[in-house]
């Protein structure tokens, strides 16, 4: 028991480290991942200029620029991980290993999550910088609270999406760079969701960035109270069911896709 | 004839590889999603400020810029990723170097798949935009859409395969660089919003691109009046004059860097090296 722990740990720590320390290797990457960010900002913030919209947008434009970090790293690299790792043989030889599938799951997500941090932390202070703009929260422990709850429930639901990415071929890359846009839409990443209704806002909070997002901005800013979709207590307690449900199911759908995978021999199969 | 064989030939192979991966219903689907996702950002940040009025000059502006900028990142990521592909997912960049062909005409060719597609997603918007949105549209300069929009597509063309080229040199991250430029454009361009908002220092850069008079012509020619008074003097045929010479110089640079980088990737034994990553 005592060993198998010690295993699954090296192995969530052997997950993680490719994305702590190798992901910090290659300099143009960092670059175009906090570049990309920092152009959609910069495009949003004055397109909320040409409008004449109150400065507190601007805010607005760079909590969900820094928001789009995490997203695009739970898109590219938690639910299409598995279809990368296919790809490059590495599958294969996580299935053969004598750990816990959740645990590449668990150390792709920790590693995932500070490597979106650092990108993200990037985008804040160069939002805050270029555009001028203050976030002070109105509560420190409620904004760590929100952030990490989230955080929680966006990997569990990366850790899902990617057990059910592990049976799609080529069509992997092509379903995330469908999803991207729409989330950036019905998360509210740069404008309110309150605007939606309360129906279609409910259904967009399956996503945990809709509240996630909705929650902080609140937190940061005087119109972002204004435009809120839910009170922060709601948000929090929402995120909490959705933390939980999201690891429970992506535990549950590893399994069955993995045993999906071997009866139907796609778990090696490549180039498809 | 050669030539057009090439990109006959390697837009059928583009479409092939864009296309065949879903049900033709999916594939369409799949191609209109992401584009009216993106231009609903927009609508909805206009609405949050503006309220529900979208019959004006400043909607219109975003919307058709928007929906018009959807060729220039489009083939730009599209054709970006062709070097890439090619090398190192089917490695045959080998053999395409050894027919006999002009692989400028090759990359070419491939971006026809994208135009097609973007056609059709730009299409949906722009009806999407007139039906749901009141968009208002007065065709009060028509010629100037009918000339303006060839000059374009080529100007972005030209410039997706000087891109391209460039990813001959680079591992994976090539795919980036050519979504990051996309980023710069949609930025610079004055794509969503009028250029005059930019950063004094950042106008002059606005103004080397022909995506930027591209964009112009193509809304002043659908609509009544300029919105960005950076170009509210200006005439048409100057306009027009402006975008022919800066397409022209595009496709004269593209050319020398296409053929500079190959010479430099031949030299480097660049045209068959796989980074596996």
């Amino acid at each position: 028991m005592k060993t198998e722990l010690k295993t699954n740990l090296r192995a969530i720590w052997g997950r993680a480290y490719v994305r702590i320390v190798g992901a910090q290797r290659e300099p143009s990457w960092i670059l175009f991942e906090i570049m990309m960010p920092l152009l959609a900002v910069a495009t949003y913030v004055f397109v909320y200029r040409a409008l004449g919209a109150p400065k507190e947008f601007t805010g607005f434009v760079i909590l969900g620029g820094i928001m789009t970090a995490y997203w695009l790293n739970v898109l590219w690299s938690m639910a299409s991980q598995f279809y990368w790792e296919k790809e490059t043989g590495n599958l294969e030889l996580y299935l053969i290993a004598p750990i816990s599938r959740m645990s590449i799951l668990l150390g792709m997500a920790l590693g995932g999550l500070f490597m979106s941090t650092t990108r993200a932390a990037v985008i804040l202070v160069g939002g805050i910088y270029l555009f001028d703009v203050t976030m002070i929260p109105t509560s420190w422990p409620l904004l760590v609270l929100v952030f990490l709850l989230c955080m929680v429930a966006l990997y569990g639901l990366g850790m899902l999406a990617s057990s059910v990415f592990l049976m799609f071929g080529r069509d992997a890359w092509q379903i995330s760079t469908l999803l991207q846009e729409p989330i950036y839409v019905f998360s509210g990443f740069y404008s309110p969701i309150k605007s939606f209704g309360f129906s279609l806002g409910m259904m967009a909070s399956l996503i945990p960035l809709t509240l996630g997002i909705d929650a902080m901005r609140q937190l940061f800013f005087e119109a972002g109270r204004a435009h809120a979709f839910l009170p922060i207590g709601w948000e929090i307690l929402i995120l909490t069911v959705l933390s939980v449900l999201f690891l429970w199911l992506a535990n549950k759908a590893l399994l069955k896709m993995e045993n999906l995978g071997k009866k139907e021999g796609r778990l090696t199969l490549r180039w498809q | 004839m050669g030539l057009w064989r090439t990109i006959k030939t390697a837009g059928w192979l583009g479409w092939q590889i864009e296309a065949n991966w879903a049900e033709p219903f999916t594939f369409i689907a799949y191609a209109i999603t992401r584009p009216i996702f993106s231009t609903l950002i927009l609508v909805l940040m206009y609405k949050v400020v503006a309220g529900g009025q979208t019959s004006t000059a400043l909607f219109a502006y975003i919307y058709l810029g928007n929906a018009f900028f959807m060729y220039t990142a489009n083939v730009l990521a599209g054709v970006g990723i062709v070097i890439h592909e090619d090398r190192e997912r089917y490695e045959m960049l080998k053999y395409i170097y050894l027919a006999p062909i002009v692989t400028y005409f090759y990359m070419l060719g491939r971006c026809i798949p994208k135009l097609a597609i973007t056609t059709l997603a730009v299409l949906v918007t722009v009806v999407m935009g007139i039906w749901i949105f009141d968009l208002k549209l007065t065709f009060g300069h028509w010629p100037l859409v009918i000339f303006s929009f060839p000059l374009g597509i080529i100007a972005t063309i030209a410039l997706g395969i000087a891109l391209a080229s460039l990813t001959l040199l680079t591992a994976r991250h090539g795919f980036f660089m050519t979504e990051g430029t996309a980023g710069i454009f949609y930025l610079v361009s004055g794509a969503v919003f009028p250029i005059e908002v930019l950063p004094n220092w950042l106008e002059p850069v606005a103004l080397a691109f022909p995506i930027t008079y591209w964009l112009e012509g193509l809304r002043r020619g659908m609509m009544d009046a300029p919105v960005s008074q950076v170009f509210a003097g200006w005439s048409d045929e100057k306009l027009l004059l402006i975008l022919a010479l800066t397409t022209a110089l595009s496709v004269l640079l593209s050319v020398i860097i296409n053929r500079g980088i190959e010479y430099i990737a031949r030299k480097q034994g660049k045209l068959d090296q796989v980074f596996n990553y």
